[in-house]
């Protein structure tokens, strides 16, 4: 429990994803079975515990602690785990093992949790005792993905990300299989059915690029502006992937009864009315709800738009050109109307699918896809068979409002911006970013803020609104959080326009009619 | 004499009428008595000044040897207009003292400036001092603060060092008293090698040294490719443009807050080491206990928690509300 706990510390502290990945690898090299593995399945949410509430959790304190002194000091950590944590009266300081804690929340029963609880505490030292309140209220929050987890275990040994991916979802904690894999040992067998396969992935282009390709080497087909997923039945057991192997099946119903087949595809998540595809916004309303009302199911259907076919009716057609799995997913019956089949585009020359590109017939599509006629479908990022070709980002000019100082590599840069428009004579705040510019014009934008900071709050500081920055970004959603009424997708810094007066930045209303 | 005729807050800090002297004043004063050297509550500019000797050349590094007119150490009892001061370890950094105040007429008040009871090498230990009125601060008075043991945070940044040999460990601390204690601890933690220094702990480190404390190698930090991997710098330079020499460090702040993590966010730190140069809550209520005086008085902090502590423990309690003290200096 003491690695444990050092382990939650560590990482939810440290903000760069590399680091990250060292401090969970060295966790993992570092500590025995089946502890790590409880670990693992913490930190990805993987692990199914007895919730503990906050109500049992302020119960045991109300028998401790003096009800005012708790409430104050509640009040200046703000955390109710850490709270306790910090103020539990303990001077034992035992090694617990991690084992231990995951049967004792897991076996426990209703009327005997207090006690345990309040007897496991007394037993742990300070960091500890929070790594455990924080393991029984299932709230790791340390930012750490499946994915990652993934890439950390990667790093161990021959398996890599995309040959653990494919077993990932037939395992259970603490995976002494997949650590005996890591190891040396046999590949783990798949218990489970209706595994995630890894997802072939593209590599963006642009028309200078493909000049060099023969437009009669390849297809083309629409980009649509959903999320990408794996969609299985396998012998009735149905589950739907996001592209990197999490399983969004939960928050989906009406696509998983619309799985009427048999078999692995590959294709677009879309929230659709009739023939109309909505913007990517209607679908994140979907997104990360565990419960999905009826209400949402009606005004929000979601449904599938197939690109292609790994595993059909019992055969794995991977390994053939795309050709041929097209022409199988041409004439293949998904016995569903949630389904179809995402569309080839007609063109001879690399012009005509610029032309197309410049005037796609929806709102949603962020562009296009073109893959070889040969390329078998192999997971991962392969160079060169499968190319994506995106329409251009969208622009607006807004004024630097606030910026933050960075971590590691931008340690002492102030390298994260507040950008807003003008709605009246008042800048409103519409985004944040933090990448886009080169290591030179970072230099430039702090010593901007060193030089105009009006007030810091922290490691924030507030910037007299007079640099302009050109935002680029690749779509908007209607959002009711923010303050301005806008969300933007994956901001970044295309420009910085030394060039113009910040009374002369977008307005405001001007993204707004952005919205799709 | 009632108490309060004897001590009692004013604008400029505490006032006590019958020696006609202010403890640790914010403001200049004809005579002024200091607890200890950090800038809230040592200031220049006062017409006299009493304080250890210690103290006394600390302020003259810092404020120049103009900082007042006239000096005195404070060494054994000390006739001040009808009272007798006596200045006693307080714990809390090198020339820290407590100042009991004992009028001719009333009873004895000990003010505690700041104090702490952990080992410190880098300062006398804190003294109990028998008294009837305990004015104690609150920096951490509440029953959250439990610092652990300073050696304890130095095995997390010997990991830390070890787990990231290639990046550059750099150590938040407090330029006087905080800092010296981070690389005093360092050194006793088995941290052998040259540590690096910004320019603004230079004077303070070698006074120090001069004072017999040893710090082992101290290099400044100049540059990025300074041979040192741990490198001690005052709160101020991470603001700076000073922190961008060095290119993948990891951020780390020594300091008793950073016990509470969203504290320790806020300053967007990677290695919060939890070290405070302040009593925690068990120490300030076991002093209170141990002291047994008939009435506590609380200068500043989270007086509300002690205070409650003392309603609980049936310990007449007051607070003096004293403005112009930071909760830890920076």
């Amino acid at each position: 429990m003491k690695a444990f706990a050092n382990l939650l510390e560590r990482l939810a502290f440290t903000a760069a994803r590399n680091a990250k990945l060292r401090i969970l690898r060295h966790y993992l090299e570092q500590t025995p079975d089946p502890d790590r593995g409880f670990a693992l399945a913490a930190l990805t949410g993987d692990l199914k515990l007895r919730a503990v509430t906050p109500k049992l959790l302020r119960g045991l304190m109300a028998e401790r602690v003096d009800e005012q002194l708790f409430a104050l000091s509640y009040d200046f950590v703000g955390d109710l785990a850490e709270t306790i944590a910090l103020i539990w009266d303990g001077d034992q300081d035992d090694d617990v093992p991690l084992r231990d804690a995951v049967a004792l929340l897991s076996d426990t029963g209703r009327a005997g949790l207090p006690a345990a609880i309040s007897a496991m505490l007394d037993r742990l030292g300070p960091s500890e005792r929070l790594a455990f309140l924080k393991l029984a209220t299932g709230n790791m929050r340390v930012g750490l993905s499946a994915r990652m987890a993934r890439m950390a275990l990667a790093e161990m040994g021959d398996p890599q990300v995309k040959d653990l991916e494919e077993i990932w979802h037939g395992l259970t904690p603490p995976y002494q299989p997949l650590f005996d894999w890591i190891a040396g040992g046999a590949r783990p067998e798949h218990a489970a059915k209706a595994p995630f396969r890894p997802v072939m992935l593209s590599t963006p282009v642009d028309l200078d690029q493909l000049r060099a390709l023969d437009p009669a080497d390849h297809v083309a087909e629409w980009k649509w502006d959903g999320i990408r997923v794996q969609a299985v039945n396998d012998d009735g057991v149905r589950r739907l992937y996001s592209r990197t192997g999490e399983d969004i099946s939960g928050s989906f119903p009406d696509v998983i009864e619309a799985l009427n087949f048999d078999g692995a595809v590959d294709g677009e998540l879309l929230v659709r009315r009739g023939a109309n595809v909505a913007p990517f916004g209607d679908l994140q309303k979907r997104l990360g709800r565990k419960v999905v009302g009826k209400a949402m199911l009606e005004s929000h259907p979601a449904g599938l738009r197939v690109y292609d076919l790994m595993i059909w009716q019992g055969r794995d057609l991977r390994d053939m050109p795309h050709q041929d799995r097209r022409a199988i997913l041409q004439q293949a019956d998904f016995g569903s109307d949630r389904i179809d089949v995402s569309p080839l585009l007609d063109f001879a020359t690399w012009d005509d699918l610029a032309a197309l590109r410049a005037d796609p017939p929806s709102i949603v599509i962020e562009g296009v896809m073109i893959k070889r006629r040969d390329s078998a479908y192999v997971g991962g990022r392969p160079r060169g068979p499968w190319f994506k070709w995106k329409r251009d980002p969208m622009v607006i000019d807004a004024v630097m409002l606030y910026a933050q100082r960075g971590h590691g590599k931008r340690s002492g840069f102030y390298s994260d911006f507040t950008f807003g428009l003008w709605d009246g004579d008042v800048l409103v705040p519409v985004g944040k970013a933090y990448f886009g510019f080169t290591d030179e014009e970072l230099r430039e934008l702090d010593r901007v803020v060193r030089n105009n900071t009006t007030e810091r709050f922290g490691p924030v500081r507030s910037v007299a609104p007079k640099l302009v920055l050109e935002v680029a970004f690749e779509g908007l959603n209607a959002s009711a959080r923010h303050k301005s009424g806008v969300a933007m997708r994956f901001p970044r810094i295309s420009r910085i326009r030394w060039d113009k007066p910040a009374p002369e930045a977008d307005r405001l209303e001007t993204l707004k009619a952005m919205i799709p | 004499m009632r108490a309060d005729q004897i001590l009692h807050p004013t604008e400029a800090g505490l006032y006590c009428p019958p020696g006609d002297f202010h403890i640790d004043p914010i403001r200049p004063v004809p005579r002024a008595l200091i607890t200890h050297g950090h800038g809230d509550h040592a200031r220049a500019g006062h017409g006299a000044v009493m304080a250890t000797r210690q103290t006394l050349e600390i302020m003259a590094i810092r404020y120049g040897a103009d900082f007042t007119e006239t000096r005195q150490v404070a060494e054994g009892p000390i006739r001040v207009g009808d009272t007798t001061v006596s200045f006693h370890p307080a714990g809390h950094i090198l020339g820290s003292a407590q100042i009991a105040v004992q009028p001719d007429k009333g009873p004895k008040i000990v003010v505690s400036g700041d104090y702490c009871r952990r080992p410190n090498l880098v300062c006398a230990p804190y003294e109990p001092v028998p008294c009837d009125i305990f004015v104690t601060e609150a920096t951490f008075g509440l029953p959250v603060f439990r610092h652990p043991d300073p050696l304890q945070e130095m095995a997390r940044l010997r990991a830390s060092m070890a787990e990231f040999p290639e990046r550059q460990h750099l150590i938040g601390a407090y330029a006087l008293g905080k800092a010296q204690r981070v690389i005093s601890l360092a050194r006793q933690a088995g941290i052998d090698g040259p540590i690096a220094i910004h320019g603004a702990l230079q004077r303070l480190c070698d006074y120090h040294v001069e004072q017999g404390i040893d710090l082992g190698e101290l290099i400044p930090a100049t540059a990025a490719d300074v041979p040192a991997q741990l490198v001690i710098a005052p709160p101020s330079a991470f603001a700076s443009a000073w922190v961008q020499r060095f290119r993948d460090p990891v951020i780390g702040f020594a300091s008793g807050w950073m016990q509470v993590r969203a504290r320790a966010r806020q300053r967007g730190v990677e290695l919060p080491l939890v070290i405070s140069d302040h009593v925690d809550w068990p120490q300030v209520t076991q002093t209170i206990r141990e002291l047994a005086p008939s009435e506590v008085w609380i200068t500043h902090g989270n007086e509300d928690g002690l205070m409650r502590w003392c309603q609980l423990h049936q310990i007449a309690a007051r607070p003096l509300r004293l403005v112009g003290y930071e909760d830890e200096p920076e």
